[in-house]
């Protein structure tokens, strides 16, 4: 993304087309051009406004096949709080199984949105005592 | 005797068996050499997939779920934590896993669908001392979104293609720092979605037409040495800087794993690295079909799951209604000016495919263009494309009712530039 005077040039990213938008700001109101539908219009809009992103990332995942569980925000989030998101899942440690869209966790940084669990994740043992072991397992990914 | 075995369970293999089970084939067989279905997108924890296929946004291992659940509900067979050894001419497969030992199954008909592996830092020479720290940027992928280990604190990163780009961003969400993307064309190689959502969202500097010169470094990586190159793509002496790091991560490209197929005898396709293959997916060796990365190397999941859809549809095809007329009866697809290659490399004349979708990659970076497609010098189809790059694949579909009026065995698919990017 590329800002002068009072216009931003940026690349759309809805579909894999890609297109060349221009956003101009035109006494208050924001104008897109080189968008080759619709939605790419909102999207240029949105994009100089108030840039939104989905944050993907990965949680501590106890007793599953990874001791990892891919995760992802419901929702875009404003983008100036990713690495902020990112930051506040490092506390969460999970429990096979995780069902994929389960959440994991409410309303990530004060936004209002969810982070759900990207794929399911079946039990490969089961623990004796499940409480004790993922206290170590959080302990030891550095989570308090 | 199975009537499909499908080598692979990745989204091109998921595809091809569902759209196999679809068209009526019932004893289908998956082999898949890890642990689970699902391939590179079980790693792919990043968004982005789907848009064309689904018209949704999915992560890569939302995408796999879909087809893994698809096939739950059907009596396709899966054998995980296996590995092919060899795939004979007369469609037998050599096999090896822990629970059933050596095997040999055979079956009516075969889709290869192994994927593709990465380049190496030996594939590309960069000189220097051989520490600890240097990564393909697909195992660094792995390392950090499956097995939960971080590979480095300050990284740089050869190559700008759309895994570099990816791996920039989660470095750097997982608390490293990522010094630089060292690319070494003047242009990046990734999707334009993925230098705006990584190199651009996190100012990770891009330093085009660069290549990394020197690894140095004890027993880890300490430093690399940078310059920046000509148009021969060669070091310009004095241009040289050094970056402090500890991690290397190299996205230097792909390439499509074709051991068995060459074993097999099928041929190959020097410029894509894998199988020539026909539109509906089927290679040289009839009954035996590819589809995916081991084709050519794919920039979107959704096309993967196209072309794997045909080549499953085609082995059912050849299974219940028997084979194909001879490669005699086929166009031949020549790469023309601006065009690098194209997939398929033939064209059956008497395909049943109302329009034969071709795939394609420029080799250098066009603004406003036309894509033509030439039988005997005259122009038989054109396409206007905005802009062209050849990290971005280029689908065209070609309509039967054009491809039927055409006399000469020989298609050429070419780009004219409009207006210059």
């Amino acid at each position: 993304m590329t800002t002068t005077t009072n216009s931003t040039r940026l690349i759309c990213t809805v579909c894999p087309k890609g297109c060349r938008l221009r956003v101009t700001e035109h006494g208050g109101e924001l104008r897109v051009s080189g968008h080759g539908c619709p939605r790419g219009e909102t999207y240029g809009k949105i994009e100089v406004a108030n840039p939104t992103r989905v944050l993907t990332s990965t949680v501590c995942l106890f007793g599953g096949l990874h001791p990892r569980c891919p995760v992802k925000t419901q929702q875009p989030i404003p983008k100036y709080l990713t690495r902020v998101a990112a930051r506040a899942l490092d506390g969460i440690c999970l429990s096979a199984p995780v069902e994929q869209g389960q959440i994991v966790l409410e309303n990530i940084c004060d936004t209002g949105v969810a982070v759900v669990a990207t794929r399911t994740m079946n039990p490969v043992w089961e623990p004796e005592t499940r409480e004790a072991r993922i206290d170590d397992a959080a302990k030891s990914a550095g989570a308090v | 005797m199975y009537d499909l075995i499908v080598i692979g369970g990745g989204p091109a293999g998921l595809a091809a068996a569902w759209a196999a089970y679809e068209s009526g084939l019932r004893r289908i067989l998956i082999l898949e050499r890890d642990r689970e279905l699902g391939g590179i997108l079980n790693q792919c924890i990043h968004n982005g997939f789907g848009l064309h296929y689904f018209h949704e946004e999915l992560t890569g291992p939302e995408y796999a779920q879909r087809f893994v659940e698809m096939l739950r509900k059907t009596s396709v067979e899966v054998l995980l934590d296996t590995m092919v050894l060899e795939v004979t001419p007369r469609r037998q497969v050599h096999l090896l896993n822990k629970t059933g030992g050596y095997q040999v199954l055979e079956a009516r008909s075969i889709v290869l669908a192994m994927g593709c592996r990465e380049r190496t830092r030996g594939a590309v020479g960069i000189p220097g001392t051989r520490p600890a720290g240097v990564f393909t940027a697909g195992t660094a992928q792995r390392y950090i979104n499956m097995e939960g280990l971080m590979v480095g604190k300050k990284v740089v990163i050869l190559g700008s293609g759309d895994i570099g780009l990816i791996m920039a961003r989660r470095i750097i969400l997982e608390g490293g720092a990522v010094l630089a993307c060292i690319e070494l064309m003047p242009y990046s190689g990734g999707l334009s979605r993925n230098i705006a959502q990584c190199l651009e969202d996190y100012a990770v500097p891009l330093y085009l037409s660069h290549t990394i010169v020197e690894i140095r470094g004890q027993r880890r990586v300490e430093q690399v040495v940078v310059a920046k190159v000509d148009e021969n793509r060669n070091p310009i002496p004095g241009t040289e800087f050094v970056l402090d790091c500890d991690t290397v991560l190299l996205s230097v490209g792909l390439i499509p794993e074709n051991e068995l197929t060459r074993q097999a005898g099928i041929q190959m396709d020097r410029r894509t690295g894998g199988a020539e293959v026909y539109e509906n997916m089927e290679t040289s060796l009839p009954g035996v079909f590819a589809c995916g990365n081991a084709v050519h190397v794919h920039d979107l999941v959704d096309f993967v799951t196209a072309e794997s859809d045909r080549a499953g549809r085609a082995a059912a095809h050849f299974v219940l209604d028997g084979a194909n007329s001879p490669a005699a009866d086929a166009y031949a697809l020549a790469a023309g000016d601006g065009v690098t290659y194209t997939v398929p490399q033939r064209i059956r004349r008497d395909t049943d495919e109302r329009a034969v979708d071709v795939f394609f990659r420029v080799n250098r970076v066009c603004g406003q263009s036309r894509v033509r497609v030439l039988s005997g010098g005259e122009t038989i189809a054109q396409y206007k494309r905005e802009y062209l790059a050849p990290g971005e694949m280029e689908r065209i579909a070609l309509p039967k009712k054009i491809l039927d009026t055409v006399g000469e065995p020989t298609l050429t698919v070419c780009i004219e530039e409009v207006e210059a990017q």
